[in-house]
């Protein structure tokens, strides 16, 4: 059984349907893409799997548990962790409370331990910070811990953003749109960061991305979306060469106006 | 700051900074226990020396702002004017600078060096005496300035009581980046239900009823009193947090401000409990070490919570509560806390509020108070234990030394709040964080 099994859901905003009878089967260590023109309903997806929306019908089954009705942070506590398009950070918050703040679940010393900074407390957020460090060496961005996070390179923010979402220690990672508005060397440097991150925690990944060349380095499946719909399903060069993809990305050859 | 990059013509302020910037709290402490002490020696004969009707009780900003206002009326109304008094100025300064002033500057300067060497033998035994000895000092220091006069008392009182409610509001309206409204309705449901706790157990009262039980150590119950308070405070919270899980913004603010209104008539319609006349006849138990001792315990508690990560996902919520939720926090229980917590510290001031005063009525908790808070946190600064502590002070004072001007204080304050938020919006000391190691510690300069 895969690890994330989401079934013929379906959902609509008012009268749009913005996903129809979607399917995924995502196994463990797997690495799944997901691309499609702007609209088509990727990210849509996303919150749908992860709860910020519920799905008008389907079901999303993660590790055997059945997620739909399931708030973000249960879903994100569950090991179904994510990141955003256009990343979604706190402009106060420095670089280490980033990444303590995805121990948020993890934490038992509970609102009297926080009021009375009591001595569980003191052990538990010093082995957050250290937890909270090594991450942030593994991601590269220890140098910038006490800054804000505000005032770090793009490149920089983009990896606080997977740093936070790997401390969850999550076992399925959603990506959405990982290298957007990256030159081509910081895109390198983060397909290496991903594909490091998969090796190490033997992490499924299902990515949203519009570059093909990302793809094809991470991808072993690839489905493309159009209108809410999975129009093909394959290999990445399968998918690329197939008619239908192309015609989505570039229009019909003859259109009538 | 080296040399190298410290701007050739140093501004006064600069220069004061510097001058100050080798002294620890500590030092502080004993420039101002100087200042009072000397003050309560020659205080007296030297305002009578000075020619000053008697002794300035607000540093001389009382006398010279009632000569001021007598100016001020002179102008507007034409009432007649003791030109005599004109000389109150410069005799207030210099009393001001000679009891105050110069000596705090001195003391506090000259024993920065022993001073950094206590703090450092302190910090060494371990930070919970190093707190406690310096705060016992403040106490102290408090203590000998309030003896002086009644009004002196209960001006330190309220301003510690703001203090605290300033910092509970902040958690809300800073950390958590909602505008409540609400608070001064969670205030009056301290203040009634410890006034109900104190009055109705202990006191023969017209409206509560003779005394339940009586006997000579009642006021250790005053904590019970308090507690009570601001628990009933923190349920009475449940009903703005439980709107604030789908509403946020303008529509919570004005959520919050229907909660006010609500709280205020339900006290007015109330005859059970006073009507709009209230309660009053508290028993004398809010002294002046009972407030400090309590108001220094919720300064502990809100900054140990706003310092953890429980407390810092408050922030995550303000920042971005999709994110927030995506790693994990449960955004309901933070927003339940910061309410409950808030109203709950909002409760306790509430109570000695009531308790300082001997009175509490619905009148109290009018929108004006809610305006005064709202200026205290936003004039000292969001998401800043310093700023609640700055602003709740500093607007305290103000209004007092303003006092003599009467209505015309009401254009002077807001004026200030208008020029702090054109030129520091998120007000004077926001978003810094309040590190007891470093606040009680020495100033370690190289």
């Amino acid at each position: 059984m895969p690890l994330l099994q989401v079934s013929n859901m379906s959902h609509n905003f008012g009268g749009l349907q913005a996903v129809s009878e979607y399917n995924l089967n995502l196994d463990p260590g797997q690495i799944t893409g997901l691309i499609g023109p702007n609209g088509a309903g990727k990210t849509t997806i996303f919150n749908l799997i992860t709860g910020i929306y519920r799905p008008t019908v389907g079901s999303v089954c993660f590790d055997g548990v059945e997620l739909v009705g399931k708030k973000p942070n249960d879903t994100a506590a569950m090991g179904l962790a994510r990141t955003f398009q256009e990343m979604k950070l706190w402009r106060h918050m420095t670089v280490l409370e980033h990444i303590k703040m995805a121990r948020y679940s993890k934490l038992t010393y509970g609102l009297m331990g926080a009021f009375l900074d009591t001595p569980k407390r003191r052990r538990e957020e010093r082995e957050a910070t250290e937890l909270a460090m090594e991450y942030l060496k593994m991601f590269a961005v220890h140098q910038f811990a006490h800054q804000l996070v505000v005032n770090l390179p793009y490149g920089a923010q983009r990896r606080v953003e997977m740093a936070r979402a790997m401390v969850i220690e999550p076992k399925v990672l959603l990506l959405d749109e990982p290298t957007v508005g990256m030159t081509p060397d910081e895109m390198m440097a983060m397909i290496e960061v991903v594909r490091q991150a998969h090796e190490r925690f033997n992490l499924a990944i299902f990515l949203i991305e519009h570059r093909l060349k990302v793809v094809h380095e991470l991808c072993q499946q690839v489905q493309a979306l159009v209108f809410g719909k999975v129009l093909v399903e394959g290999t990445p060069d399968a998918v690329q060469n197939h008619p239908k993809v192309i015609e989505a990305y570039i229009g019909e050859q003859e259109v009538e106006f | 700051m080296d040399e190298m990059t410290a701007p050739a013509k140093a501004g006064l302020a600069d220069r004061l900074g510097a001058f100050f910037k080798p002294v620890p709290l500590l030092g502080y402490l004993l420039g101002f226990l100087f200042c009072v002490l000397l003050e309560q020696l020659a205080g007296k004969g030297f305002s009578e020396l000075l020619g000053l009707p008697k002794m300035p009780v607000l540093f001389g900003v009382l006398t010279i702002f009632k000569v001021v206002a007598g100016l001020v009326n002179l102008l507007i109304k034409g009432d007649a004017f003791a030109w005599a008094t004109l000389v109150q100025i410069p005799t207030a300064l210099i009393y001001l600078s000679v009891i105050y002033l110069i000596p705090f500057c001195v003391v506090a300067r000259a024993t920065a060096k022993p001073a950094n060497a206590i703090a450092r033998y302190l910090q060494g035994m371990t930070l919970v005496v190093a707190v406690l000895v310096q705060l016992g000092l403040m106490y102290a220091v408090l203590h000998v300035w309030s003896e002086v006069s009644d009004y002196r008392l209960i001006t330190l009182k309220l301003t510690l009581v703001a203090v605290l409610f300033t910092l509970s509001l902040n958690i809300i309206n800073g950390y958590m980046g909602e505008f409540s409204c609400s608070h001064p309705g969670f205030m009056a449901i301290g203040a009634y239900m410890s006034s109900l706790f104190t009055v109705g157990l202990f006191t023969n009262d017209k409206v509560l009823g003779d005394a339940v039980v009586s006997f000579s150590g009642a006021y250790l119950s005053f904590p019970l009193a308090l507690l009570f308070g601001g628990i009933m405070a923190a349920l009475g919270a449940l009903i703005i947090a439980i709107p604030s899980f789908k509403t946020r913004g303008d529509y919570l603010a004005i959520i919050s401000l229907a909660f006010l209104f609500i709280v205020k008539s339900f006290f007015e319609n109330m005859q059970a409990l006073g009507g709009s006349r209230g309660i009053s006849g508290q028993p004398d138990w809010a002294t002046l070490p009972v407030i400090f001792i309590t108001v220094a315990f919720g300064i502990w508690t809100i900054n140990n919570f706003v310092t953890s990560t429980l407390g810092k996902a408050l922030n995550a919520v303000r920042d971005d509560e999709i994110a927030a939720e995506a790693m994990t926090v449960n955004t309901r229980q933070a927003k339940m806390t910061a309410f409950m917590f808030g109203a709950f510290w909002a409760g306790v001031a509430g109570g000695l509020l009531a308790h300082v005063l001997r009175y509490v009525n619905p009148a109290m908790f009018s929108v004006q108070k809610l305006a005064e808070v709202l200026a205290m946190v936003y004039f000292g600064g969001l998401n800043s234990v310093y700023g609640s502590i700055v602003g709740a002070v500093s607007i305290s004072l103000l209004g007092e030394a303003l006092r003599p001007l009467e209505i015309l204080k009401w254009i002077f304050i807001p004026l200030l709040l208008i020029l702090v938020m054109i030129y520091r919006p998120t007000g004077l000391i926001a978003f810094k964080e309040f590190d007891v190691r470093q606040v009680f510690g020495p100033k370690e300069v190289d």
